[in-house]
């Protein structure tokens, strides 16, 4: 591709991840990359609230010309995910045949953790890398992260997966690492050297060697049925589970009396049951099958 | 004419361009480039997604060249720059697009004045709704006002029309909008950056009639209205903005802004009239070209401006038909409208992988000084009426604690309105931020008093403007420059406008903050509580020593998993078929609220 007249059609590369990875640096290297070389970029994010934890994506154009700043479903050349969830969500706008990348680390959102129902934790992500890297044909899922902690530095992780993306694009190694030197600090200039041959070498011997992601555990595993029973002979009306519930499921009746409001919503986390001055409330647990969790979890 | 002298000057410019004047600028930046470029010596602006950027690199260029600064609301800042433009020098002022509403008042009549020196009105629409709370068209601000509104679609375009804008607002004696959108404030490309115009300082033009708003002059002016905008229609016609793309006679598209680059992306071959402005348009240019061809579609982004007006002049124009009224358009979404009206044929779409991931909604930063009060507000049971800010995340899980929210500053008077309507079962609680309380919050603070409502008022102060990203505003005792300012003291604020219970707590002290909302929302009448500690992120990242969970004593309860504070997650350790918490220390800035609300007392710091 140093080659300008070897493209006519924009080439498309969408950049995902979550708010603080770098998503917007690693798009900016590909951009002045790009530029370097002649080509005409449109770099197009969403500020906002990208800060906050929530998704982040940046579209990438580049070509003799191009016009729209957004890539449309199902048109990209490639799709570089710097975690794993966001890979998925962003997995329709990969062209048939494209380019995926993922680092398959994951950041699970604050809400999904806590709930405490049984199975909440398999809603991260139904498909393992091994399926996806199979249905996509032309995939590399790294975990780049782990990778950058062994060259002992957690951050050149996205460099790493720099080096990968490098080996889809027909950009000199020299001119990469030209552009990276420009946006690191300059002390960590050699790691990140490293980092980005670190991710072509892996490319090449790249066999398909799937990193090995736990598995949640099944739901069977953690199946328990809960029960509350509250002894309102001893209950005097304090209110502290009411105002502790953290499923607010607790209400006092007219007698003064705490009551279980709504037990559906109970997920037997036993605060109450803890709090209680007068220990009236008890939490009774059966499990309905006889292996208990012991799966990594997320 | 003023533009076509503007664009020899710019090709001129052009063939003489060092490769160093080409930069990747995104599209606010470019905006800012052409206030400057234009020669003007003043801008104001209240941030807000997705134009904050713009002013902020105002600021960039330096301080004996251009006034910048941030202004406590968008008619404030509109007013601002109105007083420069009066003063005789070049000035404009920036906001999103529901800041427009709150300016409104002043441009409708600032519209009748015209300028002395070049008045720009930059605002930033936000169609798709990525950070707002509506997805109004501004372009119908312009009608209204009877102003031009130019609308670039590109970076490119951004930086000369706004360097435009300045010579129409002069040429035409007119306020001059300029429409920018998410997509193009948000995306980066190459832009051609021009020279500094030295534009000298006009005198005041010592004119009562024109100035001075009141019945007998307005009722002459208001004719005046009319002749420039028919004056600036015609300007139009033959502005080489408004740009003529021959091809099939089959079908022509009209369209502007953004939307242009998705039309050129679809059918690139297509007869294409490109508007530089929505209002006013060039009439005589549309019946020539809709005439040339068989069929006329409008692609615009949100209302039917254009298309309403083609239906107007007798024009059978389709649009909305095709292309929705509603969210972002996208080149996809173009091409399906084309299809759908038989122009192109629908291509057999790929058979492309998709996944089902969890859902990402933006969350509170770890530690978050807003947390805790909504965590209390659950606790006392309060009807909250919420606000404009990053706290509106409390809407959602897990803090799941704000009953409404509308517009800036709209939480007082909601709350007043449903004290007045005796909605007391419940205490009644506003909360709002720092900067939106300045913003808006202080008349219905004055209008709670002086009807004595029964309300409590969280003033939940974090000392900057954070979720714009973190600028500063009259409570942080900084400039944009970084200057030192005057401080307003918010507890006097509160005093002066007759709140008698007025308290200052530790956003960070849980059992206080129990108990003072406690006291607060007993108190009868109105009651304000200040929960006061800096932003996690601005002006200052604050960092450490982290907390950590000792994994032996966690029950699983998950009470701390209800702060929503993204350094919490699960462990690998199981208690009772449930997982316990871990603290990512990497991210845990040891504010102590997990610890606070843990009831089996096994959060601790990490020892050193």
């Amino acid at each position: 591709m140093n080659d300008k007249s070897k493209i006519e059609k924009p080439v498309n590369v969408l950049i995902v991840g979550v708010g603080g990875q770098g998503v917007i640096m690693v798009s900016k290297v590909l951009a002045l990359l790009c530029q370097t070389h002649g080509f005409e970029v449109k770099q197009s994010e969403v500020h906002g609230m990208a800060k906050r934890g929530g998704g982040v994506f940046s579209h990438i154009r580049f070509g003799p010309k191009v016009w729209s700043p957004t890539i449309p479903k199902g048109k990209a050349d490639i799709l570089l995910a710097l975690e794993w969830a966001e890979a998925m969500r962003w997995l329709d706008h990969l062209k048939p045949g494209g380019t995926f990348i993922a680092d398959t680390q994951r950041i699970v959102p604050p809400f999904a953790c806590r709930n405490r129902k049984r199975g909440a934790e398999r809603n991260y992500s139904r498909e393992t890398p091994a399926e996806i890297i199979d249905k996509v044909k032309n995939g590399y899922a790294l975990d780049a992260e782990g990778m950058a902690m062994t060259l002992g530095n957690r951050r050149v992780a996205n460099t790493i997966l720099l080096g990968v993306l490098s080996t889809a694009l027909d950009f000199s190694p020299e001119s990469w690492q030209a552009v990276i030197e420009k946006f690191v600090p300059p002390h960590t200039i050699e790691t990140n050297a490293q980092a980005f041959q670190e991710g072509r070498s892996w490319t090449a011997n790249a066999v398909k060697p799937l990193p090995v992601v736990s598995e949640a555990p099944s739901a069977e595993s953690i199946d328990i049925t809960t029960e509350l029973t509250i002894n309102t002979v001893w209950c005097k009306g304090c209110d502290i589970c009411v105002k502790m519930c953290p499923e607010r499921c607790l209400a006092l009746n007219e007698d003064q009396e705490a009551v279980l409001i709504h037990p559906d919503k109970c997920t037997g986390c036993r605060i109450c049951e803890w709090l209680c001055p007068d220990y009236a409330i008890k939490l009774h647990k059966r499990p309905n099958s006889q292996t208990e969790g012991t799966g990594a979890g997320v | 004419m003023g533009s076509q002298v503007k664009h020899e000057d710019a090709a001129k410019t052009k063939s003489r361009a060092a490769e160093s004047n080409i930069r990747p600028l995104m599209g606010n930046e470019a905006i800012a480039r052409g206030i400057w470029e234009a020669g003007a010596r003043l801008a104001a602006a209240y941030p807000g997604t997705p134009s904050t950027e713009i002013l902020e690199n105002v600021a960039g260029y330096p301080d004996g060249e251009i006034v910048a600064q941030w202004s406590t609301n968008e008619k404030v800042a509109f007013d601002v720059a109105a007083g420069g433009s009066f003063a005789g020098v070049r000035s404009a002022c920036v906001m999103k697009h529901v800041g427009l509403n709150v300016a409104a008042d002043a441009l409708m009549s600032q519209t009748y004045i015209g300028v002395n020196a070049g008045l720009v009105v930059i605002v930033c629409d936000d169609p798709g709704i990525h950070s707002s709370q509506n997805e109004q068209d501004t372009r119908i601000y312009a009608k209204l006002a009877q102003v031009p509104v130019l609308e670039p679609s590109d970076a490119q375009e951004a930086l000369e029309f706004t360097r435009l804008a300045f010579e129409i607002s002069e040429q035409f004696d007119t306020p001059v909008i300029v429409r920018s959108t998410t997509r193009l404030s948000h995306t980066r490309s190459a832009v051609l950056m021009g020279e500094r115009a030295d534009v000298p300082v006009k005198p005041f033009n010592e004119a009562p009639a024109k100035n001075v708003m009141v019945p007998a002059h307005a009722r002459q002016r208001h004719p005046e209205l009319f002749k420039r905008e028919a004056a600036l229609a015609e300007y139009f016609e033959t502005s080489p903005l408004t740009k003529w793309e021959k091809g099939s006679k089959e079908f022509g598209v009209i369209t502007q802004s953004v939307a242009y680059t998705y039309v050129k992306e679809v059918l690139p071959e297509a007869s294409v009239l490109k508007l530089a402005a929505s209002h006013p348009l060039p009439e005589n240019a549309l019946r020539e070209f809709c005439a040339s061809v068989k069929r006329v579609f409008v692609v615009e982004e949100l209302e039917p401006i254009v298309q309403t007006a083609l239906k107007a002049m007798g024009i059978a124009a389709e649009g909305k038909e095709w292309f929705p009224r509603d969210g972002e358009f996208s080149p996809e979404l173009v091409l399906r409208g084309f299809e759908a009206a038989g122009i192109v044929e629908a291509d057999e779409h790929e058979e492309v992988v998709t996944a089902t991931p969890i859902a990402r909604p933006p969350v509170l930063c770890s530690g978050c000084p807003h947390m805790t009060s909504y965590l209390a507000l659950r606790a006392i049971d309060a009807r909250v009426a919420g606000d404009i800010g990053c706290y509106t995340l409390a809407a959602i899980e897990p803090l799941n604690s704000i009953d409404t929210c509308v517009s800036m500053g709209s939480s007082i008077a909601n709350a007043v309105g449903m004290a007045k309507a005796g909605l007391n079962e419940r205490p009644i609680v506003a909360t709002l931020g720092d900067s939106t309380f300045l913003h808006a919050g202080i008349p219905p603070l004055i209008d709670a008093v002086y009807n004595n409502a029964n309300i409590t008022v969280i003033i939940l102060d974090n000392h900057i403007t954070a979720m714009t990203g973190g600028q500063d505003h009259a409570g942080t005792g900084k400039t944009i420059r970084g200057t030192e300012a005057h401080r307003v003291d918010f507890e006097q604020i509160c005093r002066a406008t007759g709140v008698e219970w007025v308290k200052t707590i530790d956003s960070y002290d849980m059992g206080t903050m129990y108990r003072t909302f406690r006291e607060a929302t007993e108190h009868r009448g109105v009651s304000v509580v200040i929960s006061n500690r800096p932003c996690v992120l601005d002006p200052v990242k604050i960092m450490g020593p982290a907390l950590r969970v000792n994994g032996a004593e966690c029950i699983a309860c998950q009470s701390c998993m209800n702060l929503g504070c993204p350094s919490l997650t699960w462990s690998d350790e199981w208690h009772d078929g449930h997982h316990k918490v871990q603290i990512i220390e990497s991210t845990c800035i040891g504010c102590t609220i997990c610890a606070q609300v843990c009831p089996s007392n096994c959060i601790q710091p990490v020892e050193a």
